[in-house]
């Protein structure tokens, strides 16, 4: 028996140091730099850094944008899935699964290729006009559209567990009976059973959205994830600081979520 | 919209009713496909038609044809689509090997906080890539890293940004991945099982090869095809860190998308991505039914 526990502490310290050392590593790179010793330049010259608060603010715009949408879209269908459209389950399974067998670089590819249409084909339609406004540099709609995407896969398979583990039809009936619109049913007394599921789906796209980086990065914006590619080739202390302290609040969030919504079940690999 | 068309054969009360019923149903899913449709489908489907129309250059005349799928899978494209399945199945099978102990170790141990907090780990850590992962690999493992200089890794032929790099980077969300993929099946393990094989005079080698082994096959193989999809799709990990000495299929396709190569080259670069579909089609493929038989035998 003895053998047995040398080994899983053997198998566990491994595991611990090659998680632990590189964020070690990161820290001390950011605030040993040689020739000037120890120094929290890097941290306090962050605030000022150029772009850096345009850039933290285009992602959670972003991100509340896509939250919004995803939800929007997917409550009402998972909700009706189980209240009288389940012949449709299969398709609206099928459908937000989708997204999962094209790589994002894949996807963006295509988009890109739509994306051309517009100056190509469209430009004396008014279909143009849409084009052009989509790609605002100041508010990428095009984004908010593919990020729901990719975050749909996710947000659904949330939902989908959240309500299973709610009788909505006698919820709903219940509701009915007293008297309550379609509406008021649906807000007042499914939406609360789900909070669970929401906070869950929402932290997942939160996550995704603010360290997404191929999609941005070959559409030509700068959220935070490019603009942190961006300082890195002149100020490799400075693009490592902002890494540590993306992990950090991406970190805290996932915990915050593990804590909400029990352990985290999650392929969201963002590699 | 029913209840006002009554047809003569099927227009009882009840049915037109529970016809009223079903309608908002129905709606309810409608914008979520038409979104769908839109924002998913239509560039799937420019993808698809990109990558298999050529435009004559002297006509301009455009055609369906194969030609990008045969340029796709040639020469520097061959190089970087082999390039990529040989770096996402080495580092998926080295993770799923070093994930299935790690798991082990974590489901065998009596501790709750530990396995608790190793489980939260592995989701906040398999949800960790792209940029932010790379720069942390770079201050550690790169040419100025803080191992590199004091270990003095270079002098003994440590170079950050190759293949066996990227395996080490890779590794950071794959292991986890793993032990999310691997924990339930390794859980339903009856402790009968292990018993009964002792019983009968097995050891524990034995009860391994014999009994928890072939039960564990399946999502073994699914945890495999899960990581080897995870790493070939990744591409912000790669960009930041490699640049292009790695040759790799994401890659390849945002140079050629961003104009850096030949121009012209557009197309073949959506040829591409449709190979990377047909792999990740294929990960899937194999995938949901291991799933499915791993689940028959450990619900």
């Amino acid at each position: 028996m003895a053998r047995l526990t040398l080994w899983r502490w053997g198998a566990l310290g491994l595991a611990g140091v090659y998680f632990l050392v590189p964020l070690a590593a990161s820290v001390v790179f950011t605030v040993d730099v040689p020739g000037q010793g120890i120094t929290f330049d890097a941290y306090t010259q962050l605030l000022s850094a150029d772009g850096f608060g345009s850039s933290l603010l285009l992602s959670l715009e972003l991100a509340a944008a896509t939250i919004a949408v995803v939800l929007l879209l997917t409550v009402p269908a998972t909700v009706a899935l189980r209240l009288g459209a389940a012949r449709l389950r299969p398709v609206v399974e099928v459908v937000c699964s989708l997204p999962l067998v094209v790589p994002p670089i894949a996807f963006v590819a295509g988009i890109v290729t739509v994306l051309k249409w517009g100056p190509d084909h469209l430009s004396r339609t008014p279909l143009f006009q849409t084009f052009v406004a989509i790609q605002n540099p100041d508010f990428p709609v095009v984004l908010v559209l593919a990020y729901v995407v990719l975050a749909l896969p996710f947000v659904y398979r949330a939902l989908d567990a959240g309500l299973a583990a709610v009788d909505v039809r006698t919820l709903v009936e219940a509701a009915r009976s007293c008297g309550a619109s379609w509406p008021q049913a649906l807000i007042r007394a499914v939406l609360p059973n789900l909070r669970g599921a929401l906070l869950n789906a929402s932290f997942l796209t939160l996550a995704l959205v603010l360290g997404e980086f191929t999609i941005a990065r070959l559409l030509g914006f700068q959220p935070f994830a490019v603009w942190i590619y961006s300082v890195s080739g002149a100020n490799a202390q400075l693009s490592v600081a902002v890494s540590v302290l993306s992990l950090l609040v991406t970190w805290l969030l996932l915990l915050a979520l593990a804590g909400v919504g029990g352990r985290s079940r999650t392929t969201a690999s963002r590699g | 919209m029913t209840a006002t068309l009554p047809r003569a054969d099927t227009a009882t009360a009840a049915g037109a009713k529970r016809r009223r019923r079903r309608a908002p149903g129905w709606l309810a899913v409608v914008p979520l496909l038409a979104f769908t449709a839109i924002a998913f489908g239509l560039p799937a489907l420019a993808m698809l038609d990109g990558a298999f129309s050529v435009k004559d250059p002297a006509t301009g005349a455009g055609s369906y044809s194969t030609a990008n799928l045969t340029d796709s899978l040639q020469g520097a494209y061959l190089t970087a689509l082999l390039g990529s399945i040989k770096l996402s199945a080495v580092s998926a099978a080295l993770g799923a090997l070093l994930g299935l102990p790690l798991a082990q170790a974590v489901v065998t141990s009596r501790s709750r906080a530990l396995r608790e907090g190793v489980l939260t780990a592995s989701g906040v850590l398999a949800n960790f890539g792209g940029v932010p992962l790379a720069f942390a690999f770079v201050a550690t493992l790169g040419n100025a890293g803080v191992l590199t200089q004091h270990l003095g890794l270079k002098d003994k032929g440590w170079d950050l940004y190759s293949f066996w790099g990227l395996v080490i980077v890779y590794l950071y969300f794959l292991i986890p991945l793993m032990v999310l993929t691997i924990t339930p099946a390794l859980e339903g393990l009856r402790v009968q099982w292990r018993e009964a094989a002792q019983n009968n005079g097995a050891t524990g080698v034995q009860y391994w090869l014999h009994v928890a082994l072939p039960v564990l096959t399946p999502t073994l193989l699914g945890g495999f095809v899960l990581l080897f999809g995870s790493a070939f799709a990744a591409y912000a990990t790669a960009a930041a860190m490699v640049g292009s000495s790695v040759p790799l299929i994401t890659l390849q396709i945002a140079d050629a998308l961003s104009g850096n190569v030949l121009v012209g080259q557009e197309n073949v670069a959506l040829a591409l991505s449709f190979d990377m579909v047909l792999v990740a089609g294929l990960v899937m493929a194999v995938y949901l039914p291991l799933q499915r038989r791993s689940a028959r035998w450990l619900a």
